[in-house]
């Protein structure tokens, strides 16, 4: 036996009661891992090195629209092998609950930079060349029932037409879907084209959302990146070019403070396990203090007996943090697979260890701290006499 | 062994002192096995605690062992009670999660052996006492007579030259008891080890070889009727 096992005793003392508040540790800390990868994700600007598209935006804020005039200066650029262009509608089809993105792009450019787009060489025909034309992602299509050829009415949120009302119609001329594991980014979109919807407008003539750039050799995506910027650096639109990942973290950061919303909700949670392992120690600690009292009888010092009780509770966090750590990096592969391309693979980092010991120390310290200094204040007399 | 000089002791309860003991005076030479009788509330249980470096004297020295335990800290008595008392209590007072043998060692961990020696002095003391076949249970599923002696085992096992008995007996059967004093009664005779023991039961003291007697916090030499 050696100072260890009396710890452990101690600690599995009443087995039910520390298993459970094991369990919840356990799960607090796994949700601290899925949690703490995405905010990583979130918080991470991915690399544009390796990755052959390029989002081009106002340095502003996504909302702020470019000048078409800028496409020939990109597109003049070496390197680049085409330039598309998109205007987010914000069309709702007969319900706002049934959004789904819109977007008006230039179609033969917006086929070019995404060859991962599939549909039938008659679709894309109509789709190059009628000019009320829309291409539908096979889900919306199955969704709502959609017939190739039918006519599609959204109500513009944004962008009133000249016809004085905010419907506007387009002709559905087949559906597309996308080539693997990037169903997920145009299974669920509608596009139609930018001349039906520059013309149709009453304001903003000649200007677009965002540029799609595709660059020829991946390795260059971060000097070209920097080229596009450099251009039209202090002019009246200055622009912020991203690779395509980076602008998708971006456009989700929109809907909130991923890194904030995380906090906040592991807060929450390591407050209640707080609440929680002191009340469990606390009742441990009343329960044992005749035996505290008679380690002490035996001759083990004031610190010893307070390092017991403070190596118990910073033990407890360790199992289960350390345990729900390893959850936490079991379970991010299946959860990966159900992200599909939109975010990069989220992982339990070494920062997220790190982070995780810390506060692992941390709680497991200023929980075992008040009972370890009453075990340390404890008289013996007093507490072998039950008083 | 113990030597005891004007020895007082008083607890503050609220605003008044309640006075326990009063100029106790008491000598206990090297291998004599006394029984420390009285009424209860007479003051015997404080007395053993300042004996065994439990507690401190109000006024008085306490000298035992050949050290003055009235001029020691916590934590020098903490080492003092480690190396030179072995206690025994009326509820055993084990560790109920610890088998018998780890028990027994539990008092080694605070001494320079090894694990192996621990383990070998541990299974001695429990052989000594006779429930060396008893090494791996745990309290729960001993009696309260093998309780008692696991729990002397302990008291032994890192040899201290004092024993302090607070009512071993007071929870046990008359036989039982019995196997306990006489148990007590070899550890002194043959071992040599001084035992101070208090107990409410005069059959109990016959074992003994003297008697004192504590009423209201004054020590006299003859029981009181
Ligand atoms: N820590 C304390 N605080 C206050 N009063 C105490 C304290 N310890 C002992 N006393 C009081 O001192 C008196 C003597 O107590 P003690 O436990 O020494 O008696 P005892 O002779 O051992 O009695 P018993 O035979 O019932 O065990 C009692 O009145 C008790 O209430
Ligand atoms: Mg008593």
């Amino acid at each position: 036996m050696t100072l260890g096992t009396l710890l452990l005793a101690g600690l599995f003392r009443r087995r039910g009661r520390t298993l459970l508040t094991l369990a919840s540790i356990v799960a607090a800390f796994a949700l601290f891992g899925l949690l703490d990868a995405v905010r990583i994700v979130f918080n991470a600007g991915a690399d544009n090195a390796g990755l052959n598209r390029l989002i081009v935006t106002s340095r502003l804020s996504l909302i702020q629209p470019l000048p078409l005039s800028q496409l020939p200066r990109i597109q003049a650029i070496e390197g680049v092998d085409a330039v598309a262009h998109a205007n987010w509608f914000g069309g709702v089809y007969q319900d706002r609950r049934n959004f789904f993105p819109n977007l008006a792009v230039s179609p033969a450019e917006w086929l070019a930079v995404h060859p991962e787009i599939r549909l039938t060489p008659a679709t894309r025909e109509k789709f190059l060349n009628e000019r009320t034309a829309a291409l539908a992602g096979v889900d919306l299509v199955d969704r709502f029932n959609w017939q190739t050829g039918q006519k599609i009415p959204l109500e513009g949120t944004i962008f009133p037409n000249k016809a004085g009302t905010n419907t506007w119609t387009f002709d559905l001329v087949g559906a597309m879907r996308g080539d693997g594991d990037t169903r997920s980014n145009f299974d669920g979109q509608l596009l139609f084209r930018y001349d039906y919807f520059d013309e149709g407008r009453l304001r903003d003539h000649g200007t677009v959302g965002w540029y799609v750039v595709r660059v020829h050799d991946p390795a260059r995506s971060n000097a070209i990146a920097q080229q596009i910027d450099a251009l039209f650096k202090n002019s009246d639109a200055e622009t912020k070019t991203q690779s395509e990942k980076e602008f998708n973290l971006a456009f989700v950061k929109q809907f909130g403070d991923v890194g904030m919303i995380v906090s906040a909700i592991m807060a929450a949670v390591f407050f209640t396990v707080l609440l929680l392992t002191a009340n469990t120690l606390s009742q441990a600690m009343r329960e044992r203090i005749p035996e505290l009292a008679v380690l002490k009888t035996l001759g083990f010092s004031n610190g010893t007996v307070c390092g017991l009780v403070l190596g118990e509770s910073v033990l407890l966090l360790l199992l289960g943090g350390l345990g729900g750590l390893v959850a936490a990096t079991l379970l991010l592969p299946a959860l990966n697979g159900k992200l599909g391309a939109q975010l990069p693979p989220l992982s339990v980092t070494p920062g997220s260890w790190a982070l995780g010991l810390a506060i692992m120390l941390g709680i497991g310290l200023l929980v075992g701290l008040p009972p370890a200094l009453r075990a340390m204040r404890l008289r013996i007399v007093d507490a072998l006499a039950d008083r | 062994m113990v030597s005891l000089r004007k020895v007082s002791k008083s607890y503050v309860r609220g605003r008044q002192s309640v006075a326990v003991l009063h100029d106790v005076d008491l000598d206990i030479p090297d291998g004599d096995f006394v029984a420390l009788m009285g009424p209860s509330g007479s003051g015997k249980t404080t007395l053993l605690n300042l004996i065994g470096g439990l507690d401190s004297p109000t006024a008085g020295s306490v000298e035992v062992a050949g050290a003055h335990l009235e001029r020691l800290n916590s934590g020098q008595l903490a080492q003092w009670r480690a190396a030179n008392v072995g206690f025994i209590f009326q509820f055993y007072n084990l560790l109920p999660m610890l088998s018998a043998r780890s028990n027994v060692e539990l008092p080694l961990l605070l001494t320079a052996l090894s694990a192996r020696e621990r383990e070998q002095r541990a299974m001695i003391a429990l052989s000594l006492v006779g429930l060396a076949d008893r090494a791996n249970h745990r309290p729960a599923e001993l009696s309260g007579g093998q309780e008692q002696r696991v729990a002397i085992a302990r008291a032994v096992v890192s040899d201290p030259r004092l024993l302090v008995c607070d009512e071993p007996t007071g929870d046990l059967d008359r036989q039982t008891a019995d196997d306990i004093l006489g148990l007590l009664q070899r550890l002194n005779r043959e071992h040599g080890k001084t035992i101070i023991m208090v107990t409410h039961d005069p059959k109990a003291a016959q074992f003994a070889s003297r008697q004192v007697h504590l009423d209201k916090g004054v020590l006299t030499d003859a029981p009181v009727v």
